[in-house]
């Protein structure tokens, strides 16, 4: 309280006894309004009581609120005997959200501008001013808690007593690292496990039998199945192939037409690829090289492959080499051939790393 | 026998005293009731990412209650009949629950949604407003450095949110964010393993990011949030310049009872709207996405909103891959700098920004009168900028849906963003600068001259002048017919009916309101005094 009194006495004002007969309760108020340094300079009663705009406004702050009850309890009512469970078709369950949206809204709304009103509306505008007392940090203050805090660091006598530190300290350090080792040790996972950032599911199995290209629900493919300018995503044929497990292996198996396959066996040989891919049928990683999402919009006319996430552009028929967009990789070539049944099969894995690029990438 | 009187008046006065005299809470609890906060409009911004905060808490409580966290296979077999029978994860098929089979869900999915967004946007808003009046100067750059953390922490609790569901969208953008841990150098790998617990996707992110989601972050927003209302508590709200306000008062209204019931209507109407965007606008459909799976995307793939700068930065960002042949060689993938550098340069930038400047200004004051932007030209065409170079980044992060609905080429749109990335925004420095010279020199000039009137005056030599109403009668010092008058900081009148020279408004929306009484009943206070007579319009003859 001393910052009052003494704030007081600059103003020279003496603080009002609150308990002097006769005094308003607004009196009191702004009494106690002083001594929080708080000086009520303007309080102008908006509406005259008993006035017809007093009436008017009662009014409407309480229709307002009369809504929101109208309002909630027809949220109820709705909430609980609308037919709200799914069904097909243009079934009134349609209009099960947007009426409780609706009956919520108004209600909230209701009470909201209600409450605005009754404030802004019916209460006396006011002014005060309150002193921030920014500039009112004694230095003395300042003076006596540094003292304080050092008097107590000499108490603890660490300067006269280094080992004190330095044994805390160092026991302290383990410490720090123990709380964290769970956390790290138990996160932590080895990225280059089982070598899985550079197979798909395309490796060959143990026996070295070649993994068949299949489709979504597990067929495996024949060449006839695309016809030319055609393409269709194909999976690892094995167990899990399809699924998430192996987020890396979709493939794209595209059916070229005769002029753009012998560009792109051209430019295959001139990669070293030149057995990449069979007759006019060329497979490539779907999986961007960019950010990993499906570059899966194909155009027929320029053999062009967008990954509509950044629009990265990849031209197929040179090696799918990214023309266009943020991939700086093309997509890898997965390099196929026709078994003995006459399905689709990948000859090896794919010979380059599949999908987003990183560090270590060889 | 007598019986004790029970004196029902007396015991609000009796239980006040025993808890007074148990907590002592009278003087503490007057000091809260009697502060004084000032009015604006612009100082509501904050509150609503305030209000949006706390209905996220209240309908993400209730999602939590059906929402399975689980990454296990299970075959849908729910109310969405295209959906029956497909093989998802135990995510999705409790979000497509909580869409469908559970009574009033999807409005609580949905409001928690709309909620996100109008967390972020009011954040994103409010943020301007302190930026643009200077309210982030000392002894308020802490408070400025946690709001910016805000922004950061509420992006990641909305990435987390989005996430959980499953869905194909979803999905897409949790594989986008595993390809940009992945891009980070020598360790990118590792953190990438070690979050997705594996390869991606893993089974076990989901429930990562479902403890981060309704523990981790929601804590650390809500120790946040509190030490921001904390500091503006403490330290009191900045104020514009006016009459009788100064750096060392606060002029406003005391918190009770007129304030506290403004804001409490203002937390109703936040919630209401709220309520009726949850219910009436779809938000997030993630039955028509169907599961995520790895191949699967569709055009026009967007994030939510606050996501989509960097969406636009990723596919701006050039095709250059640094390579660094030592030993097998390593290489930097592009998607590093877009998506890790420029959100670590932005953190850094809005966090230095105050520091910065001071030191450029020299001024080590403490501000508690904000700037109107004309007034500090530099820092609003800073301001306008940054504004700039997110927007272009914003709009980018939509230029496939964009090249679409406008028959642009896509490439085109691309080359738009890079060329405007880096001729926009030092364009809008140069215009906002001009436009705020503009601005003071006509507050100036107004100051000066006066007020247009709109009243041509014809002299007697056939030339034709305009009037002005000087906004002071004062006499000039050096005999001119009128007195110069300060620029206080604060919103220079410009037109006649600001000077009231043609009557006051009408109030009333239907009809008028009644006028005030001449001498309002003011319990404490002397009658206001009465407005000082109406000035008549000078002819402009006292003009030099």
């Amino acid at each position: 309280m001393s910052t009052h009194t003494e704030h007081q006495a600059q103003q020279g004002r003496e603080p009002l006894d609150v308990n002097t007969p006769g005094l308003t309760r607004f009196d009191i108020v702004r009494e106690g309004a002083r001594r929080d340094d708080i000086e009520i300079v303007h309080y102008e009663p908006q509406v005259v009581p008993g006035s017809k705009a007093e009436r008017r406004l009662t009014r409407t702050v309480a229709a307002m609120f009369l809504l929101t009850g109208l309002a909630a309890t027809a949220f109820l009512i709705i909430y609980i005997w609308w037919p709200w469970e799914y069904a097909p078709g243009r079934g009134g369950d349609k209009w099960y959200t947007p009426l409780l949206g609706v009956t919520l809204g108004v209600a909230l709304l209701g009470i909201g501008f209600g409450i605005l009103t009754w404030g802004k509306k019916l209460l006396p505008k006011e002014v005060s001013i309150q002193d921030r007392h920014e500039g009112a940090v004694s230095a003395d203050d300042r003076t006596i808690t540094g003292q304080t805090m050092l008097y107590m660091a000499d108490e603890l006598g660490v300067k006269r007593r280094p080992l004190l530190g330095i044994s805390l300290l160092a026991g302290l350090a383990p410490v720090g690292a123990v709380v964290a080792a769970p956390l790290v040790g138990g996160l932590i996972s080895d990225p280059h496990k089982n070598n899985q950032m550079f197979t798909t599911g395309f490796a060959p199995a143990e026996g070295g039998q070649k993994i068949r290209l299949v489709r979504e629900d597990g067929r495996p493919v024949r060449p006839a199945d695309i016809s030319a300018g055609g393409q269709l995503t194909v999976f690892p044929g094995i167990e899990h192939g399809v699924s998430n497990r192996h987020a890396d292996s979709p493939t794209l198996l595209i059916h070229l037409r005769d002029s753009d396959a012998q560009e792109s066996r051209r430019n295959n040989e001139r990669e070293g690829h030149g057995d990449y891919m069979w007759g006019n049928y060329a497979a490539f990683s779907k999986i961007c090289t960019h950010a990993g999402c499906p570059a899966s919009l194909y155009e027929q006319q320029t053999n062009r492959l967008l990954c509509p996430c950044h629009q990265s552009q990849f031209l197929i028929t040179d090696n799918a080499r990214p023309i266009f967009g943020p991939a700086s990789r093309r997509l890898p070539q997965l390099p196929i051939e026709v078994d003995a049944e006459g399905y689709f099969v990948a000859k090896s894995d794919y010979t380059e790393t599949v999908g987003p690029d990183f560090w270590e990438r060889p | 026998m007598k019986r004790r009187k029970f004196d029902m008046a007396a015991v609000p006065g009796k239980t006040a005293a025993g808890l007074d005299d148990r907590f002592q809470a009278a003087t503490p609890l007057r000091r809260l009731l009697n502060k004084v906060f000032p009015d604006h409009w612009s100082f509501l911004l904050g509150e609503i990412a305030l209000f949006s905060f706390i209905v996220l808490l209240l309908t993400g409580v209730f999602l939590t209650f059906f929402f399975e966290p689980a990454m296990t296979e299970v075959v849908y077999n729910g109310s969405y009949a295209p959906l029956r029978g497909t093989p998802m994860s135990a995510a999705y098929a409790s979000s497509l629950d909580i869409s469908f089979d559970v009574r009033g869900g999807l409005i609580m999915r949905q409001m928690h949604h709309w909620a996100a967004l109008l967390f972020m946007a009011a954040i994103v808003v409010h943020m301007l407003r302190v930026f643009f009046t200077g309210a982030f100067r000392k002894p308020r750059e802490t408070n400025w450095i946690i709001g910016s953390l805000l922004f950061w922490v509420g992006f990641l609790a909305g990435f987390t949110g989005y996430s959980l569901p499953d869905d194909g969208l979803s999905g897409t953008g949790l594989r986008i964010a595993s390809a940009i841990m992945l891009s980070i150098p020598v360790i990118g790998s590792w953190v990438t393993s070690s979050i997705f617990g594996g390869e991606f996707p893993g089974t076990i992110i989901i429930s990562r990011f479902f403890i981060a989601h309704v523990l981790l972050i929601p804590g650390l927003l809500v120790a946040l949030i509190s030490v921001h209302l904390g500091l503006v508590f403490k330290q009191k709200h900045t104020q514009w310049p006016g009459p009788g306000r100064t750096n060392g008062n606060v002029v406003g209204e005391r918190m009770f009872p007129r304030y506290a019931l403004k804001q409490g209507g203002f937390f109703m109407v936040v919630f209401g709207v709220i309520a009726l965007m949850g219910g009436l606008f779809q938000i997030n459909p993630i039955w028509l996405f169907g599961p995520y799976e790895a191949w699967v995307v569709s055009a026009a793939s967007q994030p939510d909103w606050y996501v989509m700068f960097l969406d636009g930065s990723t596919r701006l960002m050039p095709a250059w891959e640094i390579p660094i042949p030592i030993g097998d060689g390593y290489v930097i993938p592009p998607l590093f700098w877009p998506t890790v550098v420029l959100p670590g340069i932005l953190v850094a930038l809005s966090t230095l920004y105050p520091f910065l400047e001071a030191r450029h200004l020299k001024d080590y004051r403490s501000h508690n009168l904000l700037q109107r932007p004309r007034d500090v030209p530099a820092r609003t065409a800073v301001g306008a900028m940054a504004v700039a170079f997110y927007v272009v980044l914003t709009l980018s992060g939509a230029n496939d849906v964009i090249a679409d609905k406008f028959q642009i080429s896509l490439n085109a749109m691309t080359w738009a963003g890079r060329i405007g990335l880096l001729v926009l925004p030092p364009l809008a420095y140069y215009v906002t600068y001009r436009l705020c010279l503009g601005l003071q020199q006509h507050d100036r000039e107004v100051l000066a001259h006066g007020v247009e009137t709109g009243i041509i005056r014809r002299l007697p030599d056939g030339r034709f002048v305009e009037v002005h109403q000087p906004l002071s009668a004062a006499q000039g010092h050096d005999g001119e017919a009128h007195g110069e008058l300060e620029y206080a900081g604060w919103v220079v009148p410009k037109k006649m009916n600001r000077l009231g020279a043609l009557g006051p408004a009408i109030r009333g929306f239907f009809y008028p309101i009644e006028k005030p009484a001449e001498a309002p009943v003011s319990p404490g206070h002397p009658p206001v005094e009465a407005r000082p007579e109406r000035e008549e319009i000078g002819s402009g003859e006292r003009r030099g």
